[in-house]
């Protein structure tokens, strides 16, 4: 199982598409700096076609740092502890960029 | 665990080198170890002891120094890569007869063998790209 992480917006660069069909079931993602605007509610509809064990989590720091609020709650909002833990958690980081 | 970190997004053009000091940070705080963090491609002018950043903004190659020094890090920037963006050692100067050099304290220059032997090590190689 792998921890996937995005640090770029869906306009920004193809990261996240790429990432999105690289994924496996059981795998987790985590938005970081600019890819947390993909956690915006208009993006809502690029994840809702993910296997239902891939979880979601987002770096609060970074959407903090945005002033971005109310977004897609199937993120999990976690910080760099919890970013941390997640890389222990899972197998492999693969990062996308 | 054992983590190894790799940047390759310059500071001041991109975050990966303000996100992985944070990550960093936080993983030493848990009671991980870091056995290297290598800078590659643009992340290698995280290692310059040039940067002047205004004071009241964050010195990112500071920040490492002080990290690196507080916890013994083994901080290794691609030798490849930072020669040919101007990033070079006392030794560095002397062979390509330059006037000065500018490789902060404590970084040092090395191969991506480092980052091989990084990967044959450490538990978790994590990647804050550019």
């Amino acid at each position: 199982m792998t921890l996937h992480t995005i640090n770029k917006t869906p306009a920004e660069s193809g990261a996240l598409k790429d990432c999105l069909s690289a994924l496996s079931e059981g795998d987790a993602l985590i938005l970081i700096e600019n890819a947390v605007y993909a956690a915006m509610p208009a993006y809502a509809e690029l994840f809702t076609r993910l296997p239902g064990s891939v979880q979601g989590y987002l770096l609060d720091a970074d959407a903090q740092a945005r002033g971005l609020q109310d977004l897609n709650p199937d993120f999990r909002v976690i910080d760099y502890d919890g970013f941390v833990e997640l890389s222990c958690r899972y197998q492999k980081v693969v990062s996308w960029f | 665990m054992i983590f190894s970190i790799v940047i390759t997004g310059a500071p001041y053009s991109s975050q990966a080198s303000d996100s992985a000091l944070r990550y960093c940070q936080s993983l030493l705080n848990l009671g991980h170890s870091i056995h290297r963090v290598f800078f590659y491609a643009d992340g290698v002018h995280s290692g310059s002891s040039l940067a002047a950043p205004p004071q009241d903004e964050s010195n990112i190659p500071a920040q490492w120094a002080e990290l690196a020094k507080n916890h013994e890090l083994d901080l290794v920037v691609c030798i490849a890569a930072a020669v040919r963006r101007g990033i070079i050692d006392a030794d560095e100067a002397r062979r390509y007869e330059k006037s000065a050099d500018n490789l902060a304290q404590p970084f040092a220059l090395s191969g991506l063998g480092q980052l091989v032997e990084a990967g044959i090590v450490s538990d978790r190689i994590v990647t804050f790209g550019a």
